[in-house]
């Protein structure tokens, strides 16, 4: 029997499909909506798994309070209210469509000292989402 | 290979202590957790069960089976409890979403006997849940890796 703990967060940030390797017009005919030269914003949440034995004198995979000073510190105090584009520097070369972010989070999240990192889903809006569970095992999207 | 779910709530009440903690380290560690009158929460539980449909019927298992056992061996024990003093399964332990998913999956995995239990998935709150898979790997579609 395996066991993951998963626990909920959430940022609101804005951001702009644009890719500096098409063209204004292509970049138009794929991102529609999404390249509005302004960026538009979602309400994020993000699910982080994490698994390890249970420690017997806590009955915890990890303390919920360092877990989320962790997530707090790496993911929601540099994303939330933010342009992502513009304001984390990981986005300036890749476009922060939800997989890229995803896979950001997944980075940031993944030296966590106290538990291993299994999961990282982000919800874009609650009719699109994204996972992903590090590599080699490949990315696993809804 | 089809996986069905069902869903459950219960309410219950616990506390976060540990005697052989000092008072300062059980406040430390459990924090609001350690108040010693205890505090409840809505529990969600999705059980998830794997198999092959019967030709006869086309299900994996009986819903109303399924139902009746959730009953049994979870409402019947958990719901409305204070479950470190009421739930001997947790006896000795702390009642974590970890422990308490534990134990759930314990109790239901030699009861499913069409299909087998494939994931237990406990929520404290919405924002808080542990999920529980057999040792098989098995995970829900769309939730997990591919078998």
């Amino acid at each position: 029997m395996r066991l993951q703990l998963w626990r909920r967060y959430r940022f609101s940030a804005s951001h702009r499909l644009h890719s500096a390797q098409l063209g204004e017009d292509e970049n138009r005919r794929v991102y529609g909506k999404c390249n509005n030269p302004y960026g538009h914003g979602h309400n994020y949440v993000v699910e982080v798994a994490v698994s390890g034995p249970v420690d017997p004198a806590t009955g915890m995979i990890a303390n919920l309070a360092d877990l989320d000073a962790f997530v707090e510190r790496e993911v929601i105090e540099p994303f939330d209210h933010k342009y992502l584009n513009e304001e984390i520097a990981e986005f300036q070369e890749n476009v922060p469509t939800t997989e890229i972010v995803c896979i950001e989070i997944f980075n940031r999240l993944r030296p966590f000292p106290l538990a291993r990192l299994e999961r990282v889903r982000v919800e874009e809006t609650e009719r699109n989402s994204f996972e992903y569970a590090g590599e080699p095992q490949g990315a696993n999207h809804e | 290979m089809v996986y069905l779910t069902r869903k459950i709530e219960f309410s219950a009440s616990h506390l976060y202590h540990n005697p052989a903690f000092s008072a300062e380290e059980n406040r430390r560690v459990f924090g609001k957790c350690n108040n010693p009158h205890g505090h409840g929460h809505n529990y969600v539980l999705e059980v998830t069960v794997a198999g092959e449909p019967d030709p006869a019927t086309g299900m994996v298992l009986d819903l109303k089976e399924l139902k009746d056992i959730l009953q049994r061996e979870v409402t019947d024990r958990m719901d409305h409890r204070f479950l470190n003093y009421e739930v001997p399964e947790l006896a000795g332990q702390i009642p974590t979403c970890e422990n308490i998913a534990t134990v759930i999956w314990r109790l239901l995995e030699p009861k499913i006997t069409r299909g087998h239990l494939s994931r237990v998935r406990l929520y404290e709150t919405p924002d808080l849940f542990v999920d529980c898979y057999g040792d098989d790997g098995g995970a829900p579609a769309g939730k997990g890796a591919a078998r």
